[in-house]
């Protein structure tokens, strides 16, 4: 039987706010525990939320970069439950009336194609602080920085299908978010955590099957590998007659598989209720179109941007818009170099290749923009060819100063005196008679093809400097 | 909207609130009674009436994105029943 899975993803997004969503206190990741943590996060008594400008603006950014309806006017609700890293018994989130309404993603995926999967809501909330379940003689260690941090939380509509689309969903997801500015998108500290939403129906079918909810994976590859992972086990129920249970389940990536977190609540009964210590939330025209006017160019108008106006592939104008300071390098170098297509593809290959080599941030590149666009540019004007500029690049990267710099101090410059290359030319041609005479022999097609002889040794003599352009023309005006 | 002795049961699971084995008669019938009294309030036509989420006439004043909160921790701790290494400690919690 073939089966198809259904899954929607919700993302919590802690924004880069510097101070907390309903309090004064610092949102700095790593602080000694519980240095973060005010009376309001800590929940004593007679304390009162008050909402943070920055986080309400975020959430309209996001709102307006997937084209989504941004609520008038929104409101908090308080969501019941008992844990003890959330102190005051409930967690406000917004529930009815969330921020951010109906709106829709087109995602690129590595073929060049474009998917669009649709967001059904993104909402406000405050994230909980973090337990420590190991070393306290049998208690649990509760640190509150955490609590109060602002989240906003971002749905999918059931719209994807495999795994390869969640993860091009999540980064497109990362790319946007860093773009707009209003999360830094680490994964690896928690700002971005995904809950997979995942059931299975025989394919053709309309309805939904039972689903089953993966709760905070945190990095894009153990996304994938727990929908693999998931897809596999519901599989194996259905094949063998059984149903699916609707349950909540952990990944545990040391094992690569999903467990059920056996909760003991009966069900997810939250009884929600407008939160009585805050007013509804009104936004006004004036407010968005001002949000809006602040917007940058983002990663879908960037990408197509790239394509119209510099001629690349769909898929090279993904990988350079992906993030905005690699978007900006590149740009930088096409306008050093006055090539786009030369420029992407150094960009990609030999820059990428290097920072990725030395585990380097693009901020932390020995080679400036401009002074790559030196580099290509003395490959366009025949001063080096492509193979040596990969010399001259390494020249640059260990600090050697820019591409003329390392050109004069290597002394690579090509030659393309007439007179030095003659004398090249001359010497292969007297010291390899016997191709010579073939050559001679060989009519024009296979000529063409033993010519590249000749071009190979001189280029041996000339330790891969001499011009390959007049070193074909005076073969070509010598062999006959 | 009639209410049974394990809808109270389940609530006050959920509540955190214990309620003595012989009380969950009296208690059930006693929200009971309120419960009728609310029926009566859903019967009246709210149609056209918006949906209120607080009674003040007014709208959410933002507060500006800064620091304000300095490091209370030792104050703070200084009333916590159990701390270790900054930590509050509570009894073990784990799924």
């Amino acid at each position: 039987m073939a089966w198809e899975s259904v899954i929607g993803l919700e993302v919590h997004l802690q924004l880069a706010t510097q101070s907390k969503i309903f309090s004064g206190s610092p949102t700095t990741f790593g602080a000694e525990p519980n240095t973060q943590a005010s009376a309001v996060d800590l929940a004593m008594p007679g304390m009162l939320p008050v909402l943070n400008e920055m986080a309400v603006k975020s959430a309209v950014k996001f709102g307006l970069g997937i084209g989504a309806r941004i609520c008038r006017r929104s409101v908090f609700d308080r969501k019941n439950y008992f844990y003890p890293d959330l102190p005051k018994g409930y967690q406000i989130s917004q529930f009815e009336q969330p921020i951010v309404g109906k709106g829709t993603f087109d995602i690129p995926m590595d073929d060049g194609s474009v998917r669009t999967i649709g967001i059904t809501r993104a909402h406000l909330e405050e994230d909980a602080g973090k337990s420590l379940h190991e070393d306290f003689h049998g208690q649990t260690g509760i640190d509150l920085n955490r609590a109060g941090t602002p989240l906003l939380e971002i749905v999918t509509d059931p719209d994807i299908r495999t795994a390869a689309e969640a993860v091009a969903y999540l980064k497109a997801l990362h790319s946007l978010v860093t773009y707009l500015g209003i999360s830094d998108g680490n994964m690896a500290e928690g700002s971005m955590r995904c809950d997979i939403n995942i059931s299975l129906r025989q394919v053709g079918s309309e309805t939904m099957g039972t689903r089953a909810e993966i709760k905070n994976v945190n990095s894009f590859r153990f996304v994938e590998k727990a929908i693999h992972h998931e897809i596999e086990r519901q599989t194996d129920i259905l094949e063998d007659g059984g149903s699916i249970v609707q349950e909540t389940r952990l990944y545990d990536s040391d094992k690569d598989e999903t467990r059920s977190m056996r909760s003991k609540e009966v069900a997810n009964d939250y009884r929600y209720f407008p939160e009585p210590d805050l007013l509804p939330v009104v936004i006004d025209e004036a407010y968005i179109q001002a949000v809006a006017d602040e917007l940058p160019e983002l990663p879908q108008e960037k990408r197509q941007r790239f394509v119209a106006q510099y001629a690349l592939s769909s898929y090279d104008a993904a990988v350079l818009a992906d993030n905005r300071e690699l978007a900006d390098y590149f740009e930088t170098v096409t306008a050093a170099c006055g090539d786009a297509k030369i420029a992407a593809n150094w960009v990609q290959v030999e820059l990428l290749g290097q920072l990725n080599r030395g585990e380097l941030a693009l901020r932390d590149s020995p080679v400036s923009a401009e002074d790559l666009g030196g580099l290509i540019a003395r490959i366009l004007d025949n001063s080096i060819s492509g193979k040596i500029a990969k010399q001259v690049f390494e020249g640059m990267w260990q600090g050697e100063g820019s591409a003329d710099d390392v050109i004069e101090a290597r002394g690579l410059k090509q030659v393309s005196d007439s007179t030095e290359l003659e004398a090249m030319v001359d010497a292969v041609i007297a010291d390899n008679r016997q191709q010579v005479e073939q050559y001679l022999a060989a009519d024009e097609a296979k000529r063409k093809k033993l010519v590249g002889f000749f071009v190979g040794q001189v280029m041996k003599i000339s330790k891969g400097q001499a011009n390959p352009k007049i070193v074909n023309e005076l073969l070509a005006s010598k062999l006959v | 909207m009639t209410i049974e002795q394990q809808d109270i049961e389940n609530i006050a699971e959920l509540a955190r609130i214990r309620i003595a084995h012989d009380q969950i008669g009296t208690v059930t019938d006693r929200i009971a009674a309120i419960l009728a009294m609310v029926d009566q309030l859903q019967a009246v036509d709210t149609r056209n009436i918006e949906p209120m989420a607080n009674p003040l006439d007014a709208v959410q004043v933002l507060r500006a994105d800064v620091v304000t909160e300095p490091n209370r921790r030792e104050a703070f701790q200084a009333i916590a029943p159990a701390v270790e290494n900054g930590l509050y400690l509570v009894p073990k919690v784990i799924e």
